[in-house]
């Protein structure tokens, strides 16, 4: 069963449109000619794959039977902090999700919040910047609603993804324009297979962002910011592996 | 006129570069998961039909596993490639290039002609008759332009979750997505071997001039087919 989003607003819209030439300029900031020529093309990927395909156009969507056995763990497969085995223990009934940053009515919700919205279920193959890929069901709200409903304001450019786990001793986190965040399939899932989301796939809560690479797709999910720019977030390039290893912001290719 | 026209000469060196460092920068891509399947997914290496070995440093771009940067160089070049490859294409339909230099005749293409070829060809005779290539080179490249270096691009832009939405009738003729990933690393490969056999033939058919007509355009002999 799919679960059509509701139609994207004229503001949001228009929020999306707005978001391109600034990813554009936040890219270009890297230094060096192999750099800009690196930043340009992916940009150029960016814009191919919007003009060519609709803005809003979907992922494949596959049936049950196509699924595949498992869904690899990768990354961080855990949250190695004391809180987080007690949420587990406790079934996650004390995690809360904030939606904060440039909207006019911050939230913070439960679990039980997120389940109370409408939600979509959605059977999408996940493709690891490494090259594997895997087919799973992946259910829970849309993030277009949360964002409607915490009323995002129209300087925002961007949605970023706060988490609680940590790689390397920093904070994992991740980014994506108006167009993505807003994209039917952008849904904040917190059931893998029908079952609760194991940990070493997000518990509770995980970002599924169906045209990109698994590193956009944020696990063990603790906030969510609209900002202007992502230039003063950790180190400015939008996400824990663009920072760390310089790994594409634009993850479609 | 000019043995290799200009369109062809410049597209032929752009297209030498793009390929070394596709090939190079596709290698270090490959050592970040070195297992192959077929279908739409696959990440269990015992559901691998190929075991791909680790590329050395040397050979690989940047040299040293950096999957990234690698994916930097892949995705940059791959623009210079497949424009190139495209107008190419264009310059070789409108110039006549496709159809009076490599489009091979059905006499060309009789087993006998071919066997022909060879045997001329372990003799160190490679010069064609009636045209600047000989039966077996129009057929090699025309393997090569019309469906290896395409299929490159085709597999490739089946691999891009962001480019599916736009064709996903592409990743299913394909036969997924793992299956289009296996296909772009066979198709590298076929392309690598026909790099070794062309460089080997330019050596053995007069290096210096060969190149130098891919630079200067060289003269054409005028032949007479009749």
């Amino acid at each position: 069963m799919v679960e059509r989003g509701p139609n994207m607003k004229r503001r949001t819209l228009l929020a999306g449109m707005a978001a391109l030439p600034a990813a554009a300029c936040s890219d270009l900031a890297e230094t060096g000619p192999a750099g800009d020529l690196f930043d340009a093309a992916e940009d150029w990927h960016r814009t191919a794959h919007r003009a060519l395909a609709k803005r809003q156009a979907l992922a494949p969507e596959y049936s049950r039977d196509e699924r595949s056995p498992d869904i690899r763990g990768n990354g961080s497969l855990t949250v190695d902090t004391d809180d987080y085995r007690a949420q587990a223990a406790n079934g996650f009934a004390d995690w809360r999700l904030e939606v904060r940053g440039l909207v006019d009515k911050p939230l913070s919700l439960s679990l039980a919040d997120l389940k109370a919205l409408p939600q979509r279920t959605q059977i999408t193959r996940h493709d690891c910047v490494e090259g594997w890929s895997a087919i799973a069901e992946w259910t829970g709200p849309q993030l277009s609603a949360l964002l409607d409903a915490a009323r995002v304001r129209e300087d925002a450019n961007f949605i970023v993804f706060r988490c609680a786990d940590r790689l390397y001793d920093r904070d994992y986190y991740e980014s994506v324009d108006m167009v993505d965040a807003y994209h039917p399939q952008t849904i904040i899932a917190h059931e893998l297979n029908g079952e609760p989301l194991p940990e070493k796939n997000g518990a509770p809560l995980r970002m599924r962002i169906e045209r990109q690479l698994g590193y956009k797709h944020a696990k063990y999910l603790t906030a969510i910011e609209a900002v202007a720019s992502f230039e003063d977030i950790h180190g400015g390039k939008g996400g824990f592996w663009e920072d760390l290893g310089d790994y594409q912001w634009y993850a479609g290719i | 006129m000019k043995k290799h026209a200009l369109s062809t000469r410049i597209w032929h060196w752009l297209n030498a570069l793009a390929f070394v460092v596709l090939f190079m920068s596709g290698l270090n891509i490959s050592n970040a998961h070195r297992y192959l399947y077929w279908g739409d997914y696959g990440f269990d290496p015992a559901d691998a039909w190929m075991s791909v070995i680790r590329f050395p440093a040397w050979a690989t771009i940047p040299q040293r596993y950096d999957l990234a940067e690698a994916r930097d160089w892949h995705s940059s070049f791959a623009w210079l490639f497949a424009l190139s490859l495209l107008l190419m294409w264009t310059a070789s339909l409108v110039n006549r290039h496709f159809w009076r230099d490599i489009a091979a005749t059905l006499h060309e293409w009789s087993p006998k002609t071919l066997a022909q070829s060879l045997r001329d060809h372990l003799r160190g005779h490679f010069h064609g008759e009636g045209g600047i290539y000989n039966p077996l080179q129009k057929i090699s490249y025309g393997i090569v332009l019309g469906v290896l270096l395409p299929m490159m691009i085709f597999t490739g832009l089946a691999i891009s979750p962001g480019f599916e939405p736009a064709a996903p009738w592409l990743v299913d003729i394909l036969g997924g997505r793992q299956s289009a990933r296996s296909l772009h690393f066979i198709v590298a490969w076929l392309l690598f071997g026909f790099v070794v056999v062309h460089i080997v033939m330019v050596l053995l058919s007069g290096a210096v001039m060969q190149i130098e007509d891919m630079i200067t355009g060289g003269e054409r002999e005028e032949l007479d087919d009749g």
